[in-house]
């Protein structure tokens, strides 16, 4: 059974940077696809990459990341300067983040007009934790 | 577009300091497997007639940092020196069964899976040490991969220049133009690092990045 906890951006708000993304990285290490509001800073996804790469090990593989972000190419002066206000002042909750663990997430898949997410194989996953423990 | 000529103000104020800088870092980031030491060993043979790393068919063959100082290129009378830092393959996912798949017994994958992921921690530690970053695309593969788009928007924020690479154009699935709409805000040039093509063009587009 697939498990998505929607965290709303409010709720990481408040944290520093190690606090966020050990906060989104432990939810995807229960097995759950995390669905953030807004995105994490560009620097934030890179630490979410180094500190996943550091709690590798034998049965969590890392992660399956895609940020949507409904950028408007044809944006005027105007409303660009409003938006980089607003990310300032609330930070930035356009658009939305997903964070899945790469045993239950294969792929991510996104273009400009779609996204889609594709998970692995349950009687695979199931075949090989039986294999496991024999 | 007021955005756009900051950025150029700001490229340009950064390419003159480039020229007074005796050897500029120039990092080659991207996923794995899309040909950063390919690329790495057509330039050093180029121009110092001797290869940089090893390439592999199996992904994470590079989990190392490998740095080869002062390379001297000449291009159209202009001549640039720089020392060229090969990164490791940056991923959101390693899995040592990958490796076993393709070969490796489960001593080794484990190890070369163990040994990538510090790899890609050291990757991500560096992008604060490069003047200059070539991105190297597979371009047969789908660009909107986030990977790319996180080393990119890294190299971004820390308005470091960077010229996009789409490798691999000598196979038939591939598509600058993926990568040209995916960055549109990057120069992209299609080359072929294993059989050289383009290479020419590459250099140019490397020159005009540096100033």
């Amino acid at each position: 059974m697939l498990t998505l906890q929607f965290v709303p951006y409010a709720e990481i708000e408040q944290l520093g940077s190690a606090r966020r993304v050990k906060k989104l990285l432990d939810i995807a290490k229960q097995d759950k696809i995390v669905l953030l509001e807004g995105r994490l800073k560009k620097e934030e996804e890179a630490d979410l990459i180094a500190i996943t790469m550091e709690e590798i090990d034998d049965t969590f593989k890392g992660i399956e990341l895609a940020v949507v972000n409904p950028e408007r190419k044809s944006q005027d002066f105007f409303m660009a300067v409003k938006g980089a206000f607003t990310s300032m002042l609330l930070g930035n909750r356009q658009g939305f983040t997903i964070i899945g663990p790469a045993t239950v997430v294969k792929q991510i898949k996104k273009d400009p007009d779609k996204i889609e997410l594709f998970t692995s194989d349950t009687k695979e996953k199931k075949l090989k934790k039986s294999k496991r423990r024999q | 577009m007021v955005v756009n000529i900051i950025k150029k103000f700001i490229n340009k104020v950064l390419s003159s300091l480039f020229r007074k800088k005796k050897h500029v870092k120039l990092g080659l980031y991207g996923p794995p497997n899309g040909g950063k030491t390919t690329l790495a060993n057509k330039i050093c043979q180029d121009w110092l007639g001797e290869d940089m790393g090893k390439v592999s068919s199996i992904a994470h063959e590079t989990r190392e940092i490998q740095i080869k100082e002062e390379i001297n290129i000449k291009s159209n009378g202009k001549e640039l020196t720089f020392n060229l830092v090969d990164t490791p393959g940056i991923a959101t996912r390693i899995d040592y069964e990958d490796f076993v798949k393709v070969g490796l017994n489960e001593k080794e994958a484990k190890k070369r899976a163990k040994e990538a992921t510090k790899g890609v921690i050291d990757a991500i530690k560096w992008l604060d040490e490069m003047d200059v970053v070539i991105v190297v695309l597979d371009s047969t593969k789908d660009p909107y991969n986030q990977v790319n788009i996180t080393i990119i928007g890294n190299l971004q924020a820390r308005n470091i220049p960077v010229l996009l690479v789409a490798n691999k154009v000598d196979l038939r699935k591939s598509s600058i133009k993926r990568i040209e709409s995916a960055f549109p805000q990057y120069s992209v040039v299609g080359i072929s690092a294993k059989y050289g093509k383009n290479i020419d063009k590459f250099y140019e587009g490397l020159f005009a990045l540096v100033g």
